[in-house]
């Protein structure tokens, strides 16, 4: 399989989805903002539900991907399945690093401190980690279809970590608020959590196609280098 | 096949035996620095016996980590000298047994070195581990081999990186946070006494990861070894 057989997205979908993408998050951002009333309890410092719960929800679904592309990677060795993988494991990383940053900030006027070290909390931290060293990995193999195979293994087996290092720090630790779920919600609130769910979900298709198309971008450089300097890397 | 399998695990375990046996440097060296480890928590710590011995489960648990991965970086580098680990991978039969064998292999020399190191912590650090000795010896050697399973497989898995020396412990430790909190609570449950009877959650829980990852890792080992 060469590299000039990679599909690409096609440029006017991608622009059109970026688009639509742009108007559901500004309607998603607009009635978390100004539709529904701050929280009784909590005050207005809740409204980060609307982007910390999507920001999660996008974590562990790059990392699922991750999982996926990895083991059709594996089994049908297509360079296509590794650079969405390793597009997956980006904006994952981006997306739980915001995860982070966002209930850490709802933590300190709610809790009263930046961190805890709650279970949910502490295997995302964790998940941060195994991810960083999935790239970093990466970035230290020379050869494409080593750093391919091995990066492969590594989102296998992190994958396969991430519950066991919940289930570990759950029984260490249990004093966390039960996960929001449309139970404990009110409906109004389910709805605008809901429709920015949706907006963040469409946001990530889009960042994958743009971050997809840099990646085969990436390897056709590479490709070219390794030709031109007889195999030699520069 | 299957006798084929153990022979050759067999052999790759006493070949690094014996190279361990007749060499002995870097076992001491080993012994040494894990001594090394826990003076520096007494240092860091303070002299407070109560402390230290309150910490010991903990203590004990990173002095083993951080000298079990030095002694990982080593597994598959004794195989580069003259393509020793071309020759292991052309030898007929299983690729599998190269990982079973290194992992017994670093599986046996962490034991031994906890053998000398608990008494040492025991003396520094005040422990009481004889109490509920068959207790502590048994988490002892579910979270060694957790971390033996995971530390020579991401040892054959970067091997041929650069900076690989940086490389293995941030894949290891993130992946090994169940083992640590499995091997570090039930440590000191065994160490001061369990009277809310926890420490069966944290043994199965050594047992799950133990089996679970040695599964995966044996299954998907010849994927590392691929040329």
């Amino acid at each position: 399989m060469t590299i000039t057989d990679l599909p690409q997205p096609n440029p006017g979908r991608a622009r059109l989805l970026g688009t639509a993408t742009l108007l559901v998050v500004a309607a998603g951002s607009a009635a978390g903002l100004f539709l529904v009333p701050a929280d009784a309890l909590q005050g207005e410092v809740q409204r980060l539900l609307y982007v910390h719960v999507p920001a999660a929800w996008l974590a562990m679904l790059s990392f699922f991907v991750v999982f996926v592309m990895s083991v059709l990677y594996l089994i049908q060795r297509d360079p296509k399945w590794d650079l969405l993988a390793v597009s997956a494991a980006e904006i994952g990383i981006v997306f739980t690093a915001l995860a982070l940053v966002l209930g850490s900030l709802w933590g300190k006027p709610t809790w009263g401190v930046w961190w805890t070290w709650d279970p949910r909390l502490t295997t995302t931290a964790i998940m941060l980690m195994i991810y960083v060293g999935y790239l970093t990995v990466r970035s230290f193999a020379d050869d494409p279809d080593k750093r391919a195979r091995w990066s492969a293994i590594i989102g296998i087996i992190g994958f396969v970590d991430v519950p066991i290092v919940y289930l570990s720090v759950l029984w260490w630790r249990t004093l966390h608020q039960p996960p929001s779920s449309p139970r404990s919600m009110a409906g109004e609130f389910v709805y605008v959590l809901l429709l920015n769910v949706a907006a963040f979900t469409l946001l990530y298709v889009y960042l994958m196609l743009r971050r997809y198309r840099l990646a085969v971008a990436e390897r056709h450089v590479e490709e070219l280098r390794l030709t031109r300097d007889d195999g030699r890397i520069t | 096949m299957k006798s084929s399998l153990a022979l050759r695990t067999w052999a790759i375990l006493w070949k690094d035996l014996l190279i361990e046996l007749r060499t002995k440097q870097s076992f001491s060296a080993m012994v040494f620095f894990a001594a090394l480890v826990l003076f520096l928590f007494g240092f860091a710590i303070g002299p407070d016996t109560a402390t230290l011995s309150r910490l010991g489960g903990g203590l004990l648990w990173i002095a083993i980590a951080f000298t079990g991965m030095l002694s990982l970086g080593r597994t598959f580098q004794s195989e580069e000298v003259a393509g020793g680990l071309d020759g292991l991978r052309m030898y007929p039969g299983e690729i599998r047994a190269i990982y079973l064998g290194k992992l017994l292999a670093n599986f046996s020399m962490l034991v031994v070195l906890e053998v000398v190191l608990v008494p040492v912590a025991a003396v520094l650090l005040q422990l009481e581990p004889w109490g509920r000795f068959p207790l502590f010896v048994g988490i002892t050697l579910l979270g060694t081999f957790g971390f033996s399973v995971i530390g020579t497989f991401y040892a054959s898995l970067t091997q041929h990186l650069r900076a690989r020396e940086l490389m293995l412990p941030l894949l290891l430790f993130p992946a090994l946070v169940p083992v640590f909190l499995g091997a570090v609570n039930g440590t000191t449950l065994a160490l001061a006494g369990d009277p809310l009877d926890r420490i069966g959650g944290w043994i199965r829980l050594l047992i799950s990861f133990d089996i679970i990852f040695f599964v995966v890792c044996v299954w998907i080992y010849p994927l590392v070894l691929e040329e």
